[in-house]
């Protein structure tokens, strides 16, 4: 178990990086939300995992609260950005 | 938010047939409301349900929206084969595009394109672009309500040779959607335009 | 391994598959060269990826709570995704934020002009 817990720790730590990198560079502001969308969802699958491997469900109402919320942002952002270039 | 299909109610019978599919249309969102939030508390007691019979009712009181049109006519097997049919199409295009961010040798080539959807219901039209919207790989970017023309962005279309092999999967999800829970009215357009696209072919 | 190792290897499965996901929506996200190709990148771990975490909480903790609120989950994931999807679509398509060399069809260019139209 030990084998897979740290193999998806890194893969888990690599997309979050990746992430991370692209919104800290992303040459635009859509780059970003899309970038901090993988993120939370990448955080999400992270805290599920460690529910799914530690045998609990703790955790399991901020994953509903994340799915429910995570969409307010990046729909506010877009809307924004569009409506400004339209002028 | 009326939509294009509704004329005066002529005759008595249509009128209360309206009336009940009115009813209907209020009472089936406001049922799901109660579920969803009996699925929220993971609970299915009398108090769970009183309390979201009593939130449902505020919910929609305050938070007005325009009625949903709904069909009146609902296939649990058909809605079963499109839920399984999504969830495999999820399945493959996920392994595909992981494939393509991963594989060394990747180039990008992407195409937009219009599909002309068979159903004339808002609430058809907006389930078949959530369900395009789920499957990697394609994403609405526009609707026209009004033509019922879905505007869709695809990854990985390696010519214009695969264009309309990529529309034909489209209009196969709608066609499993109207098959399942479309109207009577949908149900006739979609065999029209199937027999007109196999005269087309043949 | 010991006991219900079935339990175990399903777990760990679905855990690895996530992860696998996620890994590659952030390699994605990178190698991908406009904002459209990266939307694409994006919607996968969001989608596949929660739904075998999900999945996989629910097979380690089976009760009624627990698989009514995956349940919950995953409905909302999956009515949310697609639409932040399409909203930052339609604002990268009409403030051409994408790469037109790299597309081989272009049906709605006669439709909308990029910098144009109303909402």
């Amino acid at each position: 178990m030990i084998v897979v817990i740290v193999t998806a720790a890194v893969l888990f730590g690599a997309g979050a990086i990746a992430a991370l990198w692209r919104i800290i560079r992303g040459p635009s502001a859509l780059d970003r939300i899309i970038a901090s969308d993988v993120l939370i969802a990448t955080a999400m699958c992270a805290l599920g995992a460690e529910m799914a491997i530690n045998r609990h469900t703790d955790t399991l109402p901020v994953l509903l609260g994340l799915a429910l919320f995570t969409v307010v942002g990046s729909v506010s952002v877009a809307r924004f950005i569009s409506t400004r270039d339209d002028t | 938010m009326s939509g294009s299909g509704s004329g005066p109610a002529g005759s008595n019978g249509s009128r209360s047939r309206l009336r009940r599919a009115r009813l209907a249309s209020g009472l089936i969102p406001f049922l799901g409301l109660v579920l969803l939030w009996m699925l929220l508390w993971g609970q299915f007691t009398w108090l769970a349900f009183a309390t979201g019979l009593v939130l449902a009712f505020i919910v929609s009181v305050v938070f007005y929206l325009p009625a949903v049109r709904l069909s009146g006519r609902f296939n649990g097997g058909r809605a079963l084969l499109f839920l399984g049919r999504l969830i495999a199409d999820v399945v493959v295009a996920s392994v595909q595009i992981a494939w393509s961010a991963l594989n060394p040798g990747y180039r990008p080539s992407n195409a937009i394109l219009t599909v002309q959807l068979a159903t004339r219901s808002d609430l058809l039209m907006t389930f078949t672009a959530v369900a395009v919207g789920l499957v990697p790989g394609s994403i609405v970017l526009d609707i026209d309500r009004d033509a019922g023309i879905l505007h869709l962005h695809a990854l990985n279309v390696a010519s214009a040779a695969d264009v309309p092999a990529l529309k034909r999967s489209v209009s196969a999800a709608e066609r499993r959607l109207i098959l399942a829970m479309g109207s009577a009215d949908d149900l006739a357009r979609l065999a029209k335009s199937a027999s007109m696209s196999e005269g087309r072919a043949g | 391994m010991t006991g219900d190792g079935v339990r175990d290897v399903i777990t760990a499965v679905l855990v690895l598959l996530s992860a696998f996901l996620c890994f590659a929506a952030g390699v994605g996200l990178i190698r991908f060269t406009d904002v459209l190709s990266r939307l694409h990148a994006a919607t996968k771990p969001q989608i596949l990826g929660l739904m075998a975490i999900v999945a996989d909480v629910a097979v380690s903790n089976p009760s009624v709570s627990t698989i009514t609120l995956a349940f919950a989950i995953v409905f909302f994931q999956s009515l949310t995704a697609p639409m932040a999807a399409h909203m930052v679509g339609r604002a990268a398509y009409r403030t051409g934020h994408f790469r037109s060399d790299i597309l081989v069809a272009d049906d709605l260019g006669p439709f909308i002009p990029p910098h144009g139209g109303k909402s």
